[in-house]
């Protein structure tokens, strides 16, 4: 209970903003990015830095969970073998919508200096990627900086349409 | 991409032959320089045939029947104090013998001394398993099997190691191609999405210097970006790079040089 009256029209304007459910939304969604934990290689290392003290992604919301339930952000960190594929791809089936992938340094783009029997050529031949990472390794201000341009690309997102699932196919 | 050139049997058709190249031989000389080595060669004489015998590098290197090997390497382990086997593989001669190359290194801590037992068998043929001798026998064995296909006869757990269970193909044979015959090329595709998918999702890009800039679908065209899989070959449209100053986030300012103010005196 005030104990004075305040004069709302008076004293500074209605203590109300006016904005969009899609812009709520996404202002939630595109700050909380928690991200599933996959390093498959060397720059595994690169994203435990980004999370790690010094570069600290906390501060963008970008939490690393260890289940793809609680995740709705894949950073593929490394190189993906084939014998690795079928797993990369159930874990990315079991994480809920609406979701996005970080293609993280070449190995995971293209398949990089791997060219040989043994290398997925390209994580975008199992799942749909949203951003992909140049760099061996990239160094965690690119990853940042990728982080940062992902919350772009999800503010500019209309929130309220049905969210279709993402198909490789 | 470029030109497919079937790979499956380059070691008989190499691409390039210099004429006048010798291949670079290590030295060999007898065993009788080395006392240590001539005697376990006497004692391994004495109960197993022995095809060669020679001290390259250093090292004993003794060729046997691959039907002895348990027997050979059970008397150099119990009665010649050969108590570490380091190494253990197979080497690829099919195209030039028709046979695998096996070879044990071994160690003795207490001689300090290394050898090296080897023998041939032929491409089907299998060879006895050591891993009841030695235990580092175990995953080399199976890592044997997985690269060249060398099937080991009571071995505890004859699985592939590295490669995928239902993988076809033996990766270290010289006859391999190196990105993978048609199995390896499709085998995420047709384990995942099945075999029907192949054409939807396509060949893998074998040529790291491709680059097309009007694939919207691949390529990450940050400061130019459009919808995914949107026709650009006729032109696209502008794109200004945008900051996140100017969209009015919180307490970012974009700076301005006309309001800031340099100091010129270090002193103050």
């Amino acid at each position: 209970m005030a104990q004075h009256q305040v004069n709302y029209l008076k004293d500074g304007g209605l203590p109300v903003a006016l904005t969009t459910i899609d812009k709520v939304v996404n202002w939630g969604r595109s700050n909380s990015l928690w991200a599933l934990t996959y390093g498959l290689a060397c720059c595994g290392i690169e994203m435990m830095a980004s999370g790690a003290s010094r570069y600290d992604f906390d501060r963008f919301g970008t939490i690393f969970r260890a289940s793809p339930r609680q995740a709705e952000l894949m950073v593929v960190a490394g190189t993906l073998t084939k014998k690795h594929a079928e797993f990369i791809r159930r874990l990315y089936d079991q994480m809920t919508e609406p979701k996005w992938v970080i293609s993280m340094g070449s190995c995971a783009n293209t398949g990089g200096m791997f060219n040989t029997y043994a290398t997925v050529q390209g994580v975008d031949r199992v799942i749909p990627v949203d951003l992909y990472l140049p760099g061996c390794a990239p160094r965690p201000e690119t990853l940042q900086y990728a982080v940062l341009l992902l919350q772009q690309k999800i503010r500019r997102e209309s929130a309220s349409r049905a969210q279709k699932p993402k198909r490789l196919m | 991409m470029r030109a497919y050139t079937p790979k499956d049997d380059v070691q008989k058709k190499p691409y390039y032959t210099d004429r006048y190249w010798v291949a670079p031989q290590v030295a060999k000389s007898d065993v009788s320089e080395d006392a240590v080595f001539a005697a376990d060669l006497e004692v391994i004489k004495a109960k197993f045939d022995v095809l060669d015998a020679y001290i390259q590098v250093g090292q004993m290197v003794v060729v046997i029947n691959a039907a002895d090997n348990f027997g050979v390497l059970e008397l150099m382990k119990n009665e010649l104090e050969y108590n570490q086997l380091s190494e253990l593989s197979a080497i690829d001669w099919l195209a030039q013998e028709g046979k695998f190359e096996i070879f044990y290194q071994m160690l003795s801590m207490s001689k300090r001394k290394r050898v090296r037992i080897k023998c041939k068998i032929d491409e089907k043929e299998s060879i006895q398993s050591v891993e009841k001798l030695f235990r580092s026998a175990d995953w080399s064995e199976r890592e044997m099997y997985d690269m060249f296909g060398v099937v080991i006869n009571n071995h505890p757990y004859m699985k592939r190691i590295l490669m995928p269970d239902d993988w076809e193909g033996f990766p270290l044979r010289k006859t391999y191609p190196l990105q993978g015959d048609e199995f390896a090329q499709w085998y995420e595709v047709d384990r995942i999405f099945g075999k029907e998918a192949r054409e939807i999702i396509g060949p893998e890009n074998r040529d790291p210097a491709r680059i097309d800039r009007y694939d919207t679908e691949r390529f990450a065209r940050l400061g130019h970006e459009v919808p995914r899989g949107a026709d650009i070959s006729q032109g696209e449209p502008e794109t200004p790079l945008c900051y996140q100053e100017n969209e009015g986030v919180f307490l970012i300012q974009k700076f301005d040089a006309e309001k800031s103010v340099v100091i010129s005196d270090r002193d103050r």
